[in-house]
């Protein structure tokens, strides 16, 4: 038995460790140089200052934490970036909602086509998504000049559409939608119809079929739509930096910004880390809820 | 009844409406003969005459092309290792780093392996964005090449270890070739990440280098050109085609279930 054992062992190596290795050394280390940068001074040049100072001491401190968490404006911009979010994720969920409950009401044969015509456009390149919102938001297109016709008549100023909080709003939405239908067409897809039909024999209208018994149901999948809208939204930069006006700067703008413009790493690594940190405590916590939700499901 | 699920069909094919019309407008327009991405006022090919005669945009198109394709070949060997090793063996790590790449925003790989790569003193071109490119594919590749394992009959396997073949011969002459659609299939998703890459492919490509989705960006900065516009007809179209061969090749890959 010894003697399959060790094959047995070394072909686990094998297989695995090089892919192990790979991200290892690409993945973990930078993530951990990262963290690491966070403690450490910024260099006169950009970069990092030498990690042990000239009197031969390790040069760690949380300035760059200080900084974060006395100066306001990075609270702001957080603040602010949470509340894109938000808006994004809640306005996917109402346009998610209708379009996956007509695919999982679909034929069954129909269904697959529907659901890969949500997914199509997402395949194509995230940049040209962006780019056709400034062609239709453009100051000649046909939109812009219709609103301000409107708004002219009503004797009010034109109002640019690009450059604006609406123009990454309408972007962000537009590019995370397929991530709110996936989950949700997953979900309701499964529900048991007699249910419904249960609710209207006992007199139940379409509004409280819809409100009492599938919304409740599906919650699971709004919980995992939202958590896959929210945190890439969260930490978005090419949108608001192609969209949106010097006011829509948000913390994926902030960081780029510490990096490769201001060159201060360790507070551009201390962002990163409050963002990481705020992606992943909100993915846990839309975990948590979804499986409470699902077992209270199971239950009912 | 009726009237609820003709609300329902206006509702979302005012979603489906939602989702194309932005990308029929960049299509249309890149066939349209005025500079304004406006209004329509005549076909004309000339902005792909254009696309084709401008050097900087070629020089991008072959650089896209050779990182994506070095990155999926990479990538689908050691994504495929990985598939196959979170198949079969129980393991701690390999899940947790196979798995973050996806879950965390993007930026956050991009910035720390600028970080990495800068002191290292390693010089930010085609070489550093291969290299990370492998990085966030290697995860795609083994979520695709474990699904179509899960799908599949161990005990052929094992029916080839009986008979003698040694490990190695049972994956070379059993295993591959029965997940090899899937193997395919992640090894064209790789391709696609990589050429559509724009975040990761922005802090790891050095001030020299470029690619497609950069010279894009640095492109609708300035202005917007129909010129834009035909090389995105072209970067849609060869991704169409890439997914429609590879949902072919594994047809869970589009669905919501993988």
């Amino acid at each position: 038995m010894a003697g399959t054992r060790v094959p047995e062992r070394l072909g686990k190596w094998l297989v695995s460790g090089p892919p192990l290795a790979y991200l290892l050394v690409f993945f973990a280390v930078p993530t951990l140089i990262m963290v690491l940068a966070s403690f450490r001074t910024p260099g006169e040049f950009g970069g990092l200052a030498p990690l042990v100072g000239e009197d031969g001491r390790l040069d760690l401190n949380l300035e760059s934490y200080t900084r974060f968490f006395t100066d306001s404006i990075y609270a702001e911009i957080f603040v602010k970036s949470l509340w894109y979010a938000l808006l994004t994720t809640l306005l996917c969920l109402a346009l998610a909602y209708p379009l996956a409950a007509l695919i999982a009401n679909s034929p069954k044969k129909y269904r697959d086509l529907l659901l890969l015509l949500v997914i199509l456009p997402f395949w194509s390149n995230f940049l040209i998504r962006v780019y056709a919102w400034m062609i239709i938001l453009g100051p000649q297109a046909a939109l812009a000049r219709g609103v301000n016709g409107v708004l002219g008549a009503f004797g009010h100023e034109p109002v640019p559409l690009l450059f604006s909080w609406f123009a990454v709003l309408v972007c962000l939405v537009y590019v995370h939608l397929p991530f709110m239908v996936l989950p949700l067409y997953a979900n309701l897809e499964k529900h048991d119809r007699t249910l419904l039909d249960a609710a209207q024999d006992l007199g139940a209208n379409a509004w409280q079929r819809f409100w009492r018994i599938t919304f409740p149901l599906s919650l699971p999948g709004v919980y995992a739509g939202a958590a896959l809208v929210f945190i890439p939204a969260l930490g978005i930069f090419a949108i608001p930096d192609i969209l949106g006006g010097p006011e829509d700067s948000l913390i994926g703008n902030v960081i780029k910004q510490q990096f490769l413009e201001t060159r201060d790493w360790p507070f551009g690594s201390v962002l990163s880390i409050v963002l990481t940190v705020m992606a992943l405590g909100l993915a846990g916590f839309a975990a948590w809820v979804g499986r409470r939700g699902s077992a209270r499901a199971a239950r009912a | 009844m009726r009237r609820r699920s003709a609300w329902l069909w206006l509702a979302a094919l005012a979603g489906y409406a939602f989702l194309y019309l932005p990308l029929a407008i960049v299509v249309v327009y890149s066939f349209n003969d005025s500079r304004l991405n406006a209004e329509w006022v005549g076909f004309t090919l000339d902005w792909y005459r254009k696309l084709f005669a401008n050097d900087e945009m070629l020089t991008a198109a072959g650089n896209s092309l050779l990182i994506g394709l070095v990155a999926s070949l990479v990538s689908t060997v050691l994504g495929t290792m990985a598939g196959v090793a979170l198949h079969r063996y129980r393991l701690r790590l390999l899940p947790v780093l196979v798995l973050t790449p996806i879950a965390i925003p993007e930026i956050l790989m991009g910035v720390s392996l600028l970080i990495f790569f800068v002191l290292l003193n390693f010089t930010l071109g085609l070489l550093s964005v291969m290299l990370a490119h492998i990085a966030f594919c290697i995860g795609f590749v083994a979520i695709v090449v474990r699904s179509r394992l899960a799908g599949m009959d161990e005990s052929l396997t094992e029916a080839a270890r009986d008979c003698g073949a040694t490990p190695w011969e049972a994956f070379r002459y059993v295993t591959l070739p029965l997940i090899m659609p899937g193997v395919i299939a992640g090894a064209l998703m790789a391709f696609t990440l990589s050429i559509d890459d724009f975040v990761i492919t922005f802090f790891t490509a050095g001030a020299g280098t470029t690619t497609l989705p950069l010279q894009i960006y640095s492109m609708i900065k300035i202005a917007v050109t129909p010129e834009v516009n035909a090389v995105s007809t072209l970067l849609m179209l060869l991704t169409l085609v890439l997914i429609v061969i590879a949902s072919k090749l594994s047809p869970t890959l589009l669905r919501s279930d993988e």
